[in-house]
């Protein structure tokens, strides 16, 4: 008998390239926040997390400022992508490229960009750090919104919005009972693409004013210090904390509207 | 009257998200050192600056490379994985799939720190040798690549490629001249997505990077804690171009399209 070849074996690379490095990588950190630096198993890590107030403080800023930073974009994102998909303009993929087209331009230049207007404005911006990192991150993450709630609106039933108005409900109920809870979907993936960046995108307040207190600049504290084992810890707490996000916006979220994916 | 309404709220967001990038656009042309401080005349020693000075040039020629190279290793992987997935079992579809999905939810700090941490800290791979780095930005865009290609695949009519076993072509055969063409779009879209979150990438570079090597977004980041006048406007420049680059294109790929959609008009 001949050896056949087998279509389904063309994903073998694939897969050995995902075990060597997006599994393995994992689990060495998970390893590496149970162990110290002699390599001895040690909850020290966990325990050091949990209880120093500066890390839970900065899990608590992280989640006050992602939290901020979504529902701002949420309230600009909405009403943006709501009048994109349903006002009948002519051009109305001209438009939606044009709220994209920031994304395609290096997020550190667009934020250099904003750092000159914002000092230009306020002047000292380290002044005012919480707000001007909602501003920041907004600014950066905006597009990000904008585009799952889009594609949501654009699935919406015209039929339903027309039966809902003919069996008696003003433009007001139409609105609350029939196009908010169909757009849900688009609201949650535009939630996860802001919330979790927001949480570690440390840059964006780094740039702004030379000082970060999220929990992606933990990690990269410790990266400057060589501290392995610690920043394993952060980068596991982080993980969980997607894994959670994950599970929960999988139940309820629009599966296809990646806003990264529909990008092109 | 309404549709007035909302054509303003639309402005507005446009204005407030293109402002910045504008004005520092117009800025760039002048020789003032911050924006909104003294102008004394217009300029173009910014874009002389840009490209005179070596380690700006570097800098550019450096991260497209990159983001080329990572992109087409990505689009290799993410291609033969997508099709591979595409005719397996169901259960080691289901456990790719799932795999794939990590590094596209997980975030860009937590990715980049781990594989610095397996391939840097544990193996003792060199930074140096670059292959840290690549290996981050490929872990970044195969499973986008993977992700655009996979709807491809679930449309593709299977009896075009049993029609091509008839014909007595062999399976390898088949894919590449049958399937293969089929999923260009897919492939080449995979690709550009693959080329933009490279150059886009600020954590997987800043935890695998040799220190000598920069790419644009790690070397903005030390520009604006240096205090180095002459690169942060040159960086303006850089800024502006970049800009005018995306929206070139922009137009090419909104004005191409209709233009063939016209024709096609013309002939009915």
């Amino acid at each position: 008998m001949k050896l056949r070849f087998n279509r389904s074996q063309l994903c073998i690379p694939y897969a050995l390239f995902l075990i060597l490095f997006v599994i393995a990588p994992l689990l060495v950190i998970i390893y590496y926040a149970f162990s110290n630096g002699q390599g001895k198993f040690t909850f020290d890590n966990f325990i050091g997390f949990f209880s120093s107030t500066n890390t839970l403080g900065t899990l608590l800023y992280s989640f006050a400022l992602a939290i901020v930073t979504t529902l701002l974009c949420l309230f600009i994102a909405y009403p943006t992508a709501y009048f994109l998909a349903r006002s009948g303009f002519k051009k109305q993929y001209v438009l939606l490229m044009l709220f994209i087209l920031p994304m395609w331009i290096n997020f550190t230049l667009r934020i250099t960009a904003l750092k000159e207007v914002l000092t230009l404005l306020e002047g000292n911006i380290s002044l005012h750090p919480f707000l001007n990192s909602v501003i920041g991150m907004t600014y950066d993450f905006l597009p990000f919104m904008i585009l799952p709630l889009y594609t949501s609106f654009l699935k919406l039933d015209k039929n339903l919005l027309e039966a809902a108005a003919d069996l008696g409900a003003n433009k007001f109920i139409v609105f609350l009972r029939v196009t908010l809870p169909l757009s849900i979907p688009g609201i949650i993936s535009g939630i996860t693409m802001v919330l979790l960046p927001s949480m570690t995108n440390y840059v964006v307040l780094d740039m702004l004013y030379n000082s970060t207190y999220i929990m992606g600049s933990l990690i990269g504290s410790y990266f400057s210090a060589y501290d392995w084992n610690n920043g394993s810890m952060i980068s596991l707490v982080l993980l969980v904390i997607i894994f959670i996000v994950t599970l929960v916006t999988n139940r309820f979220g629009d599966k296809d509207s990646d806003a990264r994916r529909t990008v092109l | 009257m309404k549709k007035y309404l909302r054509l303003c709220w639309l402005a507005l967001v446009l204005a407030l998200m293109y402002l910045p990038i504008l004005i520092l656009a117009a800025y760039s042309f002048t020789d003032a050192t911050t924006v909104g401080g003294g102008v004394s005349g217009a300029s173009f020693d910014n874009y002389i600056n840009l490209f005179a000075n070596e380690s700006l040039r570097n800098m550019i020629f450096g991260t497209l490379l990159l983001a080329i190279g990572s992109a087409l290793l990505a689009t290799i992987f993410g291609t033969l994985g997508a099709i591979g997935a595409h005719y397996s079992k169901k259960l080691s579809k289901n456990l790719l799939n799932t795999a794939n999905q990590i590094p596209v939810v997980n975030a860009d700090v937590v990715t980049g720190f781990s594989v610095c941490v397996l391939l840097i800290i544990l193996l003792g791979i060199s930074k140096d040798s670059f292959i840290p780095l690549v290996i981050g930005h490929t872990v970044l865009s195969a499973p986008f690549v993977y992700l655009s290609i996979a709807p491809k695949l679930k449309q593709l009519d299977n009896s075009l490629y049993e029609a091509a076993l008839d014909l007595g072509a062999t399976p390898a055969q088949a894919l590449i001249k049958v399937v293969l063409p089929q999923l260009i779009p897919g492939i080449f879209s995979g690709f550009m997505l693959a080329v933009t979150l490279s150059l886009d990438d600020y954590f997987i570079t800043t935890y695998t990077k040799p220190s000598t090597f920069d790419t644009i977004s790690t070397y903005v980041v030390n520009a604006t804690k240096g205090s180095q006048t002459e690169i942060k406007t040159a960086l303006w420049a850089l800024s502006t171009l970049i800009f005018l680059i995306v929206v070139a294109f922009v137009v090419c790929i909104n004005v191409i399209p209709g233009r063939n959609k016209e024709k096609k008009d013309e002939k009915i």
